[in-house]
């Protein structure tokens, strides 16, 4: 009886360490794993464009993580990952890296749906965020006062809003701070008195963008130069890309890869 | 003016009767919002597919997967270690300062908040050990989590064994490692059971600790060195980054319904132990 | 033979002391290595400028947490005000007034309360207490007051569980006593028994405590994580484990040892909380 049941816990048991070993890589059909670190505002973009990716080249594993920019670069430097994703430029001594500009991407300041206000001067947007102006009267709306969002310390999309709109001025501490544009996102979908910035690539019906001023965020006005507050999607690689890996960045740099992160929403290569 | 102690009284139990439905009322509330926003997401095909796009469409079958093999490999090493506390702490030693020191250091694990576990297997496994975030972190993050859980039901089961079971096995002559092994764990399953039972559930619904541990990556672990998303991260990335709130819904159904019907096979098996010695 | 049993017998003693020893192998671990990791900052930019420091940026070298200390507290008093209530009335209904039948379903559902995941009473806040509060009582919904209400919730169960099990253990002759001198039961109840479990039913607020401090995903998913000490109710607010959990992900160098003192300060807190939540039961039992 007993045996009986060990006869049957056993095979499971077993199936299901060996489902779970080490060395996935040397199985038959030998799968290459090519492993994607860094910045959650790349990452999705990455995700996508593995799903494509893997539909014709099956013998492919990618992974991709999330984790940061920095995060992502320290990766590389450490070798634990084929690439890195970053969502702002290097920083000194971090300048040895070689980057690979995958397409570029427009923050847009985003209000609620029912936000009247359409329109805001570059100066206000760093005014609203370093806590000059609190209330949406002060920009021709209700009297409330305004649910700045921000992001945390260490995005790559904080950074480059700081570079680009605070330009020195600091973030004020009464912002709510929220961990990926995602949850940006949310909190101006919900709440009509927020404001906050995203990638551009996930704006949707959901959330209003804001002209900065007078000029529309969209790839035109990116393309064109007159939308400012843009910075560049970047895979990061420590010397020579080994070759597989190669194949994937060539993928996206393709008409195909540019192509879906066109289509994205980002700012591509090719028209 | 003194009013009759038996008005208070009769006031009283009704305010009590009604502060303690309102409480399950909550947990009943919270229950039906999941099931009814959720079950109309939930389908066979939802259960057994990949995502796509993120997780936008499609199912949840990585996530579901990550689950299980956390759960089980986590509970795969901490019952030996734990039940073997549990018997040490009962059968092998008397009260002393050793086993005040263990029962602190137990006290002190259950105590410790989720997120400094994430951060201990954070520095500890995926960057000093150079594990990387994987399912095998996770595993041991989560093995030290649930462990303080079934040293107390083990002990507690062992230590409720009655007497005489013991004295009848050493009057046979029995060894006392054979006592154990022969009459005393197999009296004590039930609630050995409940403590495992009840820490699969935690682990189930566990996401501090082990989002900085096993990491997100959508895709199924395939190898313990694979990094992986159980239902509840999977949940809170839905959820939170507004990906799709439909199958936010549909994987919070998946998780709350497992967490529940885990729990309650937890209780019911405790129950039927209590009724065995009563 | 017999030495072989006699072998055999050690062996396994030796095993299970070993298992026994791993609690406190891994306990030692997690101090370890969260100290060895954050008490470096606390030296390098010293203790007062982290505790007592009012900026948080890591990246231009601020590591002051001490806002975070104080919404850590004010959301944890905020939880216990809606909690402690709640779960001490619902102890005493059912260690006292309810039936047996009663009992056995309403105690497996308030346990099943505490399997929850954290995530899901995050969402459920985000989602229906936000908003409401946002309507009704103005802000942006992301508050202390929102945080406050959902982590009252989540720690009902632990304050339920423990303070029934010290009101269960008042021997039943001081009810007996208490009745017989023409008592009423809340008379009973009010005047001797939660007297008599006092310290087990304040061990229970503790724990309580202690689990909401330690709360992480429910409360970055609700408090709106904003640096400033909040002003009032309505004010979003960041504690220690939210800051922990929305930048752990992102830091390294000084930045993630920041972190790592964040969790150090925090670890302090909770065994704090546990050694006097511990102190109070042993008492109890003592007597």
């Amino acid at each position: 009886m007993r045996l009986r049941r060990w006869a049957i816990i056993l095979p499971l048991l077993c199936a299901f360490l060996v489902s779970c070993s080490p060395n996935s890589n040397d199985r038959p059909g030998r799968k290459h794993t090519i492993t994607i670190a860094g910045s959650t505002s790349v990452m999705p973009f990455t995700e996508k464009l593995a799903e494509h990716f893997v539909v014709d080249h099956k013998n492919f594993i990618i992974d991709v993580q999330g984790g940061g920019s920095t995060a992502g670069i320290q990766a590389v430097i450490n070798n634990t990952v084929d690439l890195g994703m970053s969502s702002r430029e290097l920083k000194e001594g971090e300048k040895t890296l070689n980057t690979i500009t995958i397409c570029h991407d427009g923050i847009v300041v985003v209000v609620h749906p029912e936000n009247p206000v359409t329109e805001m001067g570059l100066d206000q947007v760093r005014q609203i965020f370093s806590g000059r102006i609190s209330n949406w009267s002060q920009l021709g709306w209700k009297d409330r006062k305004i649910d700045a969002v921000s992001r945390e310390e260490g995005s790559g999309t904080r950074s480059a809003f700081e570079d680009l709109v605070m330009k020195g001025k600091e973030i004020n501490d009464a912002t709510m701070v929220q961990d990926s544009n995602g949850s940006v996102k949310e909190v101006v979908a919900t709440d009509p008195y927020a404001i906050g910035y995203i990638s551009m690539g996930l704006v949707d019906k959901k959330v209003k963008p804001v002209a900065i001023d007078g000029v529309n965020p969209s790839i035109k006005t990116i393309k064109s130069g007159r939308y400012k507050i843009v910075r560049p999607f970047l895979y990061i690689t420590n010397g020579e890309l080994e070759p597989k890996a190669r194949q994937f960045v060539d993928y996206i740099l393709s008409k195909e890869g540019q192509t879906i992160l066109k289509n994205e929403g980002l700012v591509g290569f090719y028209d | 003016m003194r009013i009759n102690p038996r008005i208070i009284n009769r006031l009283v139990r009704m305010g009590l009767n009604v502060q303690a439905f309102f409480t399950v009322g909550i947990l009943i509330i919270i229950v039906a919002i999941i099931f009814f926003k959720g079950f109309p997401h939930m389908s066979f095909a939802f259960i057994f597919s990949f995502p796509e796009d993120m997780g936008r469409e499609g199912g949840i079958f990585p996530s579901i997967v990550g689950t299980i093999q956390l759960a089980l490999l986590s509970i795969l090493f901490a019952t030996p270690l734990g039940l073997g506390t549990a018997i040490f702490l009962t059968e092998y030693t008397r009260e002393s300062l050793f086993t005040k020191l263990i029962r602190f250091g137990v006290e002190s694990l259950a105590g410790i908040p989720s997120i400094l576990y994430g951060l201990f297997g954070f520095i500890f496994f995926v960057i000093k050990l150079k594990m990387g975030w994987s399912l095998l972190a996770g595993v041991l993050t989560m093995t030290i989590m649930i462990l303080p859980t079934i040293i107390r039901t083990s002990e507690e089961a062992i230590r409720a064994v009655p007497r005489q079971l013991r004295i009848v096995s050493y009057s046979l002559s029995a060894s006392k490692w054979e006592t154990i092994k022969k009459v005393v764990l197999p009296a004590a399953m039930p609630g050995i059971l409940t403590g495992i039972m009840l820490s699969i559930g935690r682990a189930v619904g566990e996401t501090a600790a082990i989002i900085f541990t096993m990491g997100s990556s959508l895709r199924l672990p395939l190898s313990v060195m694979d990094s992986g998303r159980t239902m509840a991260v999977h949940f809170y990335i839905l959820a939170r980054e507004g990906i799709s709130m439909e199958k936010a819904y549909g994987t919070a159904v998946v998780l709350v319904l497992s967490i529940l019907l885990i729990n309650i096979l937890a209780y019911y098996i405790m129950n039927k132990a209590i009724a065995r010695y009563s | 033979m017999i030495d072989r049993t006699v072998f055999k017998e050690r062996f396994v003693k030796w095993v299970l002391v070993a298992f026994a020893l791993s609690s406190l192998l891994f306990l030692f671990l997690i101090f370890l290595f969260i100290l060895a990791e954050g008490l470096p900052l606390f030296l390098k930019v010293g203790v007062k400028n982290i505790i007592f420091g009012f900026k948080w940026a890591p990246t231009k070298g601020y590591f002051g947490i001490f806002p975070m200390i104080i919404s850590s507290f004010l959301v944890t008093i905020g939880a216990l005000v809606i909690g402690a209530p709640m779960g001490l009335s619902c102890a005493i209904y059912l260690s006292e007034y309810s039936g047996k039948k009663m009992k056995m379903f309403l105690k497996p559902a308030l346990e099943l309360l505490a399997g929850i995941p954290s995530v899901v009473f995050g969402f459920l806040g985000v989602i229906y207490i936000v908003p409401l509060v946002r309507n009704y009582l103005g802000g942006s919904g992301f508050s202390l007051i929102s945080t406050s209400l959902v982590l009252g919730v989540m720690i009902l169960p632990t304050i339920i569980s423990i303070s029934f099990d010290a009101l269960v253990s008042v021997p039943k002759t001081y009810r007996e006593g208490s009745a017989a001198m023409g008592a009423t039961k809340w008379q009973t109840i009010y005047k001797v028994i939660i007297p008599s479990a006092k310290s087990g039913i304040l061990a229970s607020f503790i724990l309580g405590m202690g689990r909401a401090i330690g709360e992480t995903m429910a409360v970055i998913m609700i408090a709106g994580n904003a640096l400033k000490i909040p002003g009032s109710i309505l004010d979003p607010l960041r504690t220690l484990t939210g800051n922990i959990a929305l930048e752990l992900a992102y830091a390294t160098g000084d930045h993630r040892l920041g972190l790592f003192s964040t969790g150090v300060v925090l670890m302090v807190i909770i065994m704090i909380l546990n050694y006097i939540a511990n102190f109070g039961i042993k008492r109890k039992i003592a007597k």
